[in-house]
């Protein structure tokens, strides 16, 4: 059991308030997640800058002397933001393969786990309340988002096993169920070029709409095909830097509601987690059909 | 008439006073606001009362119930009135997966429409969807009545025993061993009576329905399969 919670904000109306209703989302799916929790904030997309979000092993670790070493590599400003054991460096978007190769070799004791234009992403062990609470997710702002709170079945309890998973700029992917084919599908994928950084099977999922999206596919396209390619239980809730995508599979074996109102989208896994969220009572709710796609994308 | 405010009133509690209502209870309107999606929402009533939720409800709202009619203003999670023995349970939108499940009596009426597996191993009590039923409804049903007005999903009726199964609208598939069956006059009276219980007299007509129930060929043993034993 896992829980998933999703905002895709249609206006600003909501914007500075998003942080706020994700972390209320999550904190209600506790129950069925209570292992750890993590989500992905998008704000409003750089313009010739990237954000590459860091994981340390503990609050202590001295982002600003790795950010001071890492700006004597790379030519133009960068940035530092500090959230506990993450860190947001925003460098300039044509020094961003050096400033990731840089981090890779000279910083092995980081983890660079997701990276874009518009995506910031948090993840923790513990209470889906306190991991929001440590990264202050309630104030921050922006377009849409997307949460998890885990109940691990496939890999261990660690932060890195935690979701979102990020395989590419801008997207991430939560899931709850298993995927039974995840090993094989690992294999392919690593044929195609692409590292799965974890034994975890949403992982592998993520990279394989990375994949897709790679080839020119759209998010609601690349999960389209998944459809065909994925064996197992999931529901998906993805987000790329515009849009925000919902699959279930074909037995609709995890739980899911979808509810719209003229100024958002919002997915939970069950109606408690969207219970809170503004004008709900006028929202259209419904529960998202098995083998569908839903796909929203901002012009 | 008693007013229980959820926001407010731990669920824990609202259901133990539902409980502890005698036979001759004179307390027979009860009124739920702000439910939330809470779980297990008046579950387990055995008394002959009127409850209205006024909001959507989580998982299992009015399981078990006995003699209680329960309405529910707004969608339901699963398992709806899962067990049901008798009384009656409405709701006015959606009802998620697995709604009536193994309910032995009763009537469950549902407003919008019911996911995957509605009236899975019913075991007598009649439910009418006005909208669609999710794929493998009526999975093993036993006894009872399925009327559906809209379509309904994938595998109708599979392993079906002895439950009636009516739909208006188209069947994506039928389960293993359940098969259309003759629309009689006496079918047409019975659907005439499960309609007029949920409220439908003489708004839909019953000669637009068809009738599905088991083939009968899988739970009668063979003795040509007593090897695979």
């Amino acid at each position: 059991m896992c829980g998933i919670a999703g905002l895709f904000l249609k206006d600003e109306k909501h914007g500075k308030a998003l942080g706020s209703m994700l972390a209320e989302m999550l904190a209600v799916l506790s129950d069925r997640g209570p292992d750890s929790a993590g989500f992905a904030v998008y704000g409003k997309p750089l313009a010739g800058r990237v954000k590459l979000t860091l994981r340390a092993a503990e609050e202590s670790y001295d982002f600003e002397a790795l950010a001071g070493r890492l700006a004597a590599q790379l030519p133009g400003e960068i940035d530092l933001l500090t959230r506990a054991t993450h860190a947001v460096v925003t460098v300039p978007e044509a020094a961003r393969p050096q400033a990731e190769a840089w981090l890779r070799q000279a910083a092995p004791e980081v983890s660079l786990f997701a990276s874009g234009r518009a995506m910031e992403v948090y993840k923790e062990v513990g209470l889906p309340g306190a991991v929001s609470a440590r990264f202050d997710l309630p104030a921050m702002t922006g377009s849409h988002a997307v949460g998890h709170t885990r109940m691990a079945t496939e890999s261990a309890v660690t932060t890195a096993g935690a979701h979102p998973f990020s395989t590419g700029p801008d997207q991430c992917l939560v899931h709850n169920g298993s995927l039974s084919n995840h090993c094989a599908l690992r294999r392919s994928l690593a044929r195609e070029g692409f590292t799965v950084e974890t034994d975890n099977d949403s992982e592998v999922a993520a990279a394989y709409l990375t994949w897709q999206m790679g080839r020119g596919l759209n998010l609601g396209a690349a999960l389209k095909a998944a459809l065909q390619d994925l064996d197992g239980f999931y529901t998906f809730v993805v987000g790329t830097e515009r849009g925000f995508g919902v699959l279930r599979d074909p037995i609709a074996c995890k739980p899911a509601v979808l509810a719209e109102t003229d100024d958002y989208v919002a997915f939970g896994s069950e109606y408690r987690a969207l219970a809170g969220l503004p004008g709900i009572e006028a929202a259209r709710v419904w529960e998202p059909e098995p083998a569908t796609v839903y796909f929203w994308e901002r012009a | 008439m008693s007013l229980v405010d959820l926001a407010t009133t731990p669920l824990r509690e609202l259901n133990a006073a539902l409980h502890q209502l005698p036979p001759d209870t004179n307390n027979t309107q009860w009124t739920i606001r702000n439910p939330r999606g809470q779980h297990a929402i008046a579950v387990g009533i055995d008394a002959p009362i009127a409850v209205e939720i006024e909001g959507h409800v989580g998982y299992y709202c009015a399981g078990m119930n006995q003699q209680a009619s329960v309405t529910i203003r707004g969608n339901a999670g699963v398992g709806l009135a899962e067990n049901m023995m008798s009384g009656e349970v409405r709701v006015t939108g959606d009802a998620s997966q697995a709604a009536g499940a193994t309910a032995q009596g009763g009537t469950l009426v549902i407003g919008g429409n019911a996911s995957a597996r509605c009236g899975i191993s019913l075991k007598g009590a009649d439910i009418i969807v006005q909208g669609n039923v999710g794929h493998m409804s009526a999975f093993m049903a036993q006894a009872g009545n399925l009327v559906v007005l809209g379509d309904a999903g994938e595998a109708l009726g599979d392993s079906l025993y002895e439950a009636c199964l009516y739909v208006r609208g188209e069947v994506a598939s039928l389960g293993a061993d359940c098969i259309e069956k003759a629309m009689t006059e006496a079918h047409r009276a019975k659907l005439a009576a499960l309609l007029a219980k949920a409220g439908m007299n003489g708004a839909v007509d019953p000669g637009a329905f068809r009738r599905y129930g088991s083939a009968r060929r899988l739970y009668h043993f063979k003795v040509d399969n007593v090897s695979a034993y």
